[in-house]
């Protein structure tokens, strides 16, 4: 990956009528990266790689790919290839009228289409299809033939508008995999929109977690997941998500207190921001959470267990609060069991309870 | 097994029986059916009968003596006007009415509804309202100022200017149709078109044309009938020499003077709606169909 940018999205806006989508939004992919835009629906990723693909026309701002201001260009001129969630392939033409379709536009010459074609139906296994038209392929099969649609256009940039999303779980992890396959092969920059936080992590170089038209956090898949910015991040990444406790600081003891309880937060990277009574939201992950009695430790029952296979979730609740618990799988607990909680402190996220923002 | 025994569970399917809903449904189905064909088969037994017979009044009996005479005159002898020719000459000229009048006017109603659903200019809505809007206003009204505006521009009362009139009636429901039916495809395969370098015309061509044959046989067979059966827009702005079977068959019906030869009336009439019929029947089928794959998707 170099340092060059690919994309860059610079304050752009958009609106539909008066319902306002975008606004002033700013985004710089660089050259190779795998930038995945992820939101719960309605937070405007499709709108914004629409706007990228040029088939909605900005209200402000502009778009550049690869050094050259594409605003006002035509979507066709913007050197991208875009795979859809409903594949959106051209029923009336085969396999292979489908694929060559863009290059028949552009009057490619008959050789050369069909050596493009033989490359990316064997990067996709599809050799078998080229005949066949859409409605004879399965789901996965017209997926693959949607990638190699824009893979033979030689994009520089590929967009995906949550291209898995219609599938089953199976073939979406077999698809997820292949999309990374390619990415490592041919390393292209791709923009990549959904709603599945597993796609998310498992494909970005960076993230962008965005909502209500505004992106909340842009950074790599770990950090995000460990250092989530605010609120909204930490509750929308990880399953099953964060557990969120309201407490209030007490600086003396540097303690959170919740209820009756009382949390020693010493260990926490940015404790000094924290003020004397501030009220703020505790997050901690169910991984970790640790069962194990020492001085720090809190007493309660186990309410409800979860077994997932590789691992289990165990729920209890404080001072009122669910909270769950992720153990191994072969961990044995049974409901009414007595435990000891304690906090891996190094791993929490604080929150302030106005601004909702990590401390 | 025994049905009554105790032991008896359902198993498979479930069994069938004739309720009196059912019987009633059918005998409601059948009389339909008979009341719709009876007309048809007075028109074919009178077509068929001599003029002594029809006289003594015994409408729906079957003819005693089969006479064909009444057809061929129908055809090529009765006088419509001033002239003996039969209906024939009045079939071309519906064929030369219809057959461009049909494509010019379901190509352009296919290229609005098109640009109406993809290609959503400032403005579309409030056009596509006229549009529906248009699909209201009687005929009569608007005869007058064609009429006007064709004899200004010199095509009023000829072969072209039936043409226009028909194509502008046309517009309104086609181009809803038409509009309706692309609506209901997946606008992801435009966007993908467009970002494969298809413009208007080449993404309409290759794209759209292709997918369009069940909505296409629907507005043929609407404007094949409605242009076919027409008989005021023909009869003011078609001109003597091109006037349509319609505008014919009613000169036969309608004699000033000599006798009214019924037989020769009916098989006029029948002639005259062959041609509805027989597009209606091979293509009833994909009308249906057409029908229904906009009104599920849409």
């Amino acid at each position: 990956m170099s340092m060059k940018n690919s994309v860059e999205v610079k304050n752009i806006s958009f609106s539909y009528g008066k319902t306002e989508i975008l606004n002033d939004l700013s985004l710089d992919i660089k050259e190779g990266e795998f930038m995945v835009l992820l939101g719960p629906s309605g937070c405007g990723k499709t709108t914004l790689l629409n706007c990228i693909a040029g088939l909605l026309d900005l209200t402000e701002g502009q778009i550049w790919i690869e050094d050259d201001n594409v605003t006002w260009k035509e979507p066709k001129d913007r050197h991208i290839g875009m795979v859809f969630q409903s594949y959106a392939l051209y029923p009336s033409m085969t396999v292979e009228k489908n694929l060559s379709f863009g290059l028949r536009m552009m009057g490619t010459a008959k050789k050369i289409i069909d050596d493009k074609i033989e490359k990316a139906a064997n990067l996709l296994q599809i050799n078998e299809l080229l005949k066949r038209k859409p409605s004879q392929l399965s789901g996965g099969q017209r997926q693959r033939v949607a990638i190699g649609r824009a893979l033979v256009r030689d994009a520089k940039v590929f967009l995906f508008d949550e291209p898995l999303s219609n599938l089953d779980a199976k073939l979406r992890a077999e698809l997820r995999y292949e999309i990374k396959k390619l990415h490592r092969d041919l390393s292209n920059t791709m923009i990549y929109v959904t709603h599945d936080q597993i796609e998310a992590m498992t494909l970005a170089d960076r993230i962008s977690v965005m909502k209500d038209g505004l992106i909340q956090q842009l950074d790599t898949p770990k950090q995000i997941y460990n250092k989530p910015a605010n609120l909204f991040v930490a509750g929308f990444i990880g399953s099953p998500s964060m557990n969120f406790l309201n407490a209030k600081f007490d600086k003396t003891n540097q303690n959170l207190i919740i209820g009756k309880r009382h949390i020693n937060i010493s260990k926490y990277e940015n404790i000094n921001n924290l003020t004397d009574d501030q009220q703020v939201v505790f997050g901690i992950r169910p991984e970790n959470i640790i069962i194990d009695k020492n001085e720090n430790s809190i007493l309660s029952k186990v309410e409800l267990v979860e077994p997932m296979g590789a691992d289990t979730l165990v729920w209890t609740s404080i001072e009122g609060t669910p909270i769950s618990i992720r153990l191994e799988g072969s961990s044995n607990y049974n409901l009414n069991d007595e435990i000891n909680i304690s906090f891996d402190i190094n791993r929490s996220s604080i929150f302030d309870s106005k601004s909702e923002e990590r401390i | 097994m025994n049905i009554n025994s105790n032991n008896f569970q359902p198993n498979g399917p479930r069994p069938k029986h004739l309720t009196i809903g059912r019987i009633g449904m059918y005998c409601f189905v059948f009389m339909c059916a008979l009341f719709f064909l009876m007309p048809l088969y007075v028109m074919i037994v009178t077509s068929l009968k001599d003029m002594d017979e029809i006289r003594s009044g015994n409408l729906l009996y079957i003819p005693k003596v089969l006479s064909f005479y009444a057809w061929p005159k129908a055809w090529s002898e009765a006088c419509t006007g001033f002239v003996c020719e039969g209906l024939k000459p009045g079939l071309i000229n519906s064929i030369k009415i219809t057959v461009p009048s049909v494509i010019v006017s379901v190509s352009l109603g296919a290229i609005n509804g098109y640009a109406l659903a993809f290609w959503r200019f400032k403005g579309a809505y409030f056009f596509f309202g006229l549009c529906l809007f248009g699909a209201f206003i009687p005929y009569q009204v608007m005869v007058y100022p064609l009429l006007k505006i064709e004899s200004a521009i010199g095509i009023y009362s000829s072969l072209p200017g039936i043409i226009l009139v028909h194509t502008i009636f046309g517009m309104p429901i086609l181009t809803l149709i038409f509009r309706n039916f692309y609506a209901s495809l997946p606008i992801d395969l435009f966007k993908a078109a467009r970002i494969d370098g298809g413009n208007f015309i080449k993404i309409f061509f290759y794209v759209i044309i292709p997918m369009s044959t069940p909505i296409t046989i629907v507005a043929v067979i609407l404007q094949v009938t409605g242009i076919w059966n027409d008989f005021l827009l023909g009869l003011v702005f078609a001109g003597r020499d091109n006037q349509p079977m319609t505008v014919q068959l009613n000169n036969i019906v309608q004699v000033d003077y000599g006798v009214a030869e019924y037989n020769v009336d009916m098989a006029a009439t029948i002639l005259t709606s062959l041609v509805p019929l027989f597009v209606y029947f091979i293509s009833g089928r994909w009308f249906v169909r057409g029908i229904a794959a906009g009104a599920i998707k849409g």
